[in-house]
């Protein structure tokens, strides 16, 4: 093996050396998520039933604010339940909101890391990129539950969903890669998360079905659909609840999210280096 | 010849310092800075890593045009005093931190210990911990499990695997901590200080298993102010001073630089003129020295140099009765003895008394001399506290024990040892 160190690195992509060393390093990075899993519960009483209660309690406090005060119980398309229907939101909104807050604040969390051992640095923002899948294949069964409760069945869209998760996981990865490198140097990134986290949701048809978007201004429409997250939480719905495929808002989704990995890829690559002088 | 296995070629790394805050005296001023502050802010913290041609004022370099070659099997000592570079090279040389100019190049698999437990988690237990720290320091999980038992058994905590290790004493901590690092099998391993931690019994067991690692024909970068594990662990030695390489050679050589130019010495202070110089109008301070008994090289003093302790001075009362009392006390305060020159008459002019201490008495520490001139065996003249301080450094011991050797003092004594039956 055979290492060469010089000043900084060029603004570039990853290469194929930088692939083999996340490969060795493979290993550190199965620990990372299993130590997040192991220590996010611990001394808990519910467990990973957190993981449930946490979207769940959300949902319902939506259904009382939204669905009866607000009056969007009656306006639901198809017949679903507004519990179903916001949780249905809910499930892949949580695992973005609490993966992109774990990433942002990720090398914040593990300077120990950055100034007293080398490793591929990106393997940070990805563990919670990862750990967190945990919490939302534990909420996706209970999904699963409150539909078959209120006799929905399981549309055969449902086939689409490894499409809408991969999207969700690589925006999720791509954010985590521009704020964690931003936030290492400048910490009032994870200020502004309070309150991006919870714009970012308003603007995705969590709370309010997609309907009430699309009769807004045109350009707003334009704008909304190249927020990625609209067509993922829609797209993740219709494979849960049924509904026709958002195809074309996933895919200008789809640009802006391998927009955002792309470049997020080259940006932390070349602030990688100087972590360990800004912590 | 062999190819070297590091190759270390004009490294220099550029930090900045903090400069001052300005300070506002008025509140018009004050509300301005606060107005100012983010984009002040924003300015500091972007200049972290980017640095303009005309502010050179803020910047300070770590490392400056440091070059050396190591060959496979070369223990390596990096010696200097704080701040001189060392943690910054190793830092480079681990891949935490980049160079700001220069080139490294390195074959072979590195593995860095600049802290002992990096990743150590207070919630997971022990095992858990290990499987963590071990792949944080570049194993693979294949290899932990294959050493886990002899890992554990190193650490001597074989009961305590399966609790979480906040329960852990801090020395159980550092054991298994440095058991899985000890268990490492890279071809350059680079050691920040380690040594540091655990008692004594525990870093002889460390320093034992170094020792094995270079006998493994792997090369060892090595920080360290115990100049004894130097001694007898590093082959070669390199020494900086403000970033920049002093001296590279034979380790001996290095530490012998070394504590020349950083010995807590001030091993000669001559006062110039009578009018100036400590004293009343009885006695004045000329000189005070010491030096080796033989005269032979530098000012550094080990445990078995003979030394003379010598006072000169201005008597000004012809004929009185003078003899000379020093105390002997160590840095830290406990005195180590008390020696009386003979009592003399002398006549008004400049006499000198020095005092033999043999060698294999004094223990490694820094001393100071409190001196007291007596007249008449029983009045205490003139008193001058801490007249000259000097250092008495450890020798290369044959011993695998590296660590400060107890007592005041440090005899070698004339021994028997007969088998009687």
């Amino acid at each position: 093996m055979q290492t060469e160190i010089t000043a900084r690195k060029k603004w570039q992509f990853l290469d194929g050396r930088d692939l083999r060393e996340v490969i060795h390093y493979k290993d550190l990075l199965y620990m990372l998520v299993v130590r997040d899993i192991n220590v996010l519960y611990k001394q808990t009483i519910l467990g990973f039933a957190w993981a449930i209660v946490k979207p769940l309690f959300q949902a319902l406090i939506f259904t009382v604010i939204f669905g009866y005060l607000a009056g969007m119980a009656n306006k639901m398309q198809g017949n679903i339940p507004y519990i179903v229907f916001t949780f249905a939101g809910l499930v892949p909104w949580t695992y973005f909101a609490t993966a992109i807050t774990g990433s942002t604040g990720s090398l914040i969390a593990n300077t120990q890391f950055l100034t007293k051992v080398y490793f591929p640095r990106i393997i940070i923002p990805l563990t919670p990129i990862l750990s967190k899948m945990v919490d939302f294949v534990v909420s996706l069964v209970a999904l699963i539950i409150l539909i078959l409760a209120y006799g929905i069945a399981i549309p055969p869209t449902i086939i689409y969903l490894p499409i809408v998760l991969i999207l969700l996981v690589l925006t999720t990865f791509g954010m985590g890669l521009w704020l964690s490198a931003m936030a290492i140097q400048y910490r009032d990134v994870q200020q502004l998360m309070q309150f991006l986290v919870p714009i970012l949701m308003y603007m995705a048809p969590v709370v309010l079905p997609l309907a009430v978007f699309l009769k807004m201004k045109p350009w707003v429409v334009t704008v909304l659909s190249f927020y990625p997250m609209t067509g993922i939480v829609e797209g993740f719905r219709v494979c849960m609840v049924g509904g026709d495929m958002p195809w074309h808002i996933l895919l200008y989704g789809s640009i802006t999210t391998f927009i955002i990995l792309f470049t997020g890829i080259i940006f932390f690559r070349a602030k990688e280096d100087f972590f360990a002088d800004v912590v | 010849m062999a190819k070297p296995i590091i190759t270390v070629e004009n490294v220099s790394k550029r930090y900045r310092i903090g400069l001052k805050e300005q300070v506002d005296d008025s509140v018009g001023g004050a509300i301005m800075s606060i107005l100012k502050s983010p984009f002040n802010n924003f300015k500091k913290l972007r200049n972290l890593t980017s640095f303009d041609k005309d502010d050179e004022a803020g910047v300070f370099w770590a490392l400056r045009d440091v070059s050396f070659q190591l060959k496979q099997g070369d223990v390596l000592g990096v010696i200097g005093k704080n701040g001189a570079g060392k943690s910054t090279l190793l830092k480079v040389l681990s891949r935490i931190t980049p160079p700001t100019t220069g080139h490294i190049e390195i074959n072979g698999r590195v593995s860095s210990l600049l802290e002992v437990g990096t990743g150590f988690h207070q919630d997971l237990t022990g095992r858990e911990n290990v499987y963590l720290n071990g792949t944080i320091l570049g194993m693979k999980r294949k290899e932990i499990e294959k050493k886990f038992d002899e890992i554990v058994a190193f650490s001597g905590i074989e009961k305590f695997i399966d609790t979480p290790v906040k329960r852990y004493s801090s020395g159980m901590t550092v054991r298994l901590a440095f058991a899985v690092a000890a268990h490492l099998e890279p071809d350059i391993m680079i050691i920040d200080e380690v040594l540091a931690v655990g008692d004594a019994e525990f870093q002889k067991k460390c320093l034992g298993k170094m020792q094995d690692v270079s006998e493994h024909g792997r090369t060892v970068l090595f920080v360290s102010h115990n100049m004894q594990a130097m001694q007898s662990l590093c082959n070669k030695s390199i020494m900086l001073e403000n970033g920049k390489l002093k001296m590279e050679g034979r380790t001996d050589e290095v530490i012998n630089f070394y504590l020349s130019k950083h010995s807590a010495n001030q091993v000669e202070k001559v006062w110039d003129s009578i009018d100036t110089a400590d004293g009343n109008e009885l006695i004045r301070m000329r000189a005070a020295r010491i030096s080796k008994t033989d005269g032979t090289g530098s000012d550094v003093f080990y445990v078995n140099s003979d030394l003379n302790f010598e006072f000169e001075f201005w008597n000004l009362e012809d004929g009185s009765m003078i003899n000379l009392s020093i105390v002997l006390n160590t840095i830290k305060g406990e005195t180590i003895f008390n020696a009386l020159s003979a009592a003399k008459r002398i006549s008004k002019g400049v006499h000198r008394i020095v005092f033999y201490v043999p060698g294999n008495l004094l223990n490694d520490d820094v001393y100071s001399i409190d001196l007291y001139f007596v007249k008449n065996t029983t009045d205490v003249i003139f008193r001058l506290e801490s007249a000259i301080s000097f250092e008495v450094h450890d020798i290369p011991r044959e011993t695998g024990w590296y660590g400060k050797w107890i007592g005041a003092v440090r005899p070698i004594l004339k021994t028997d040892y007969l088998e009687i039956d």
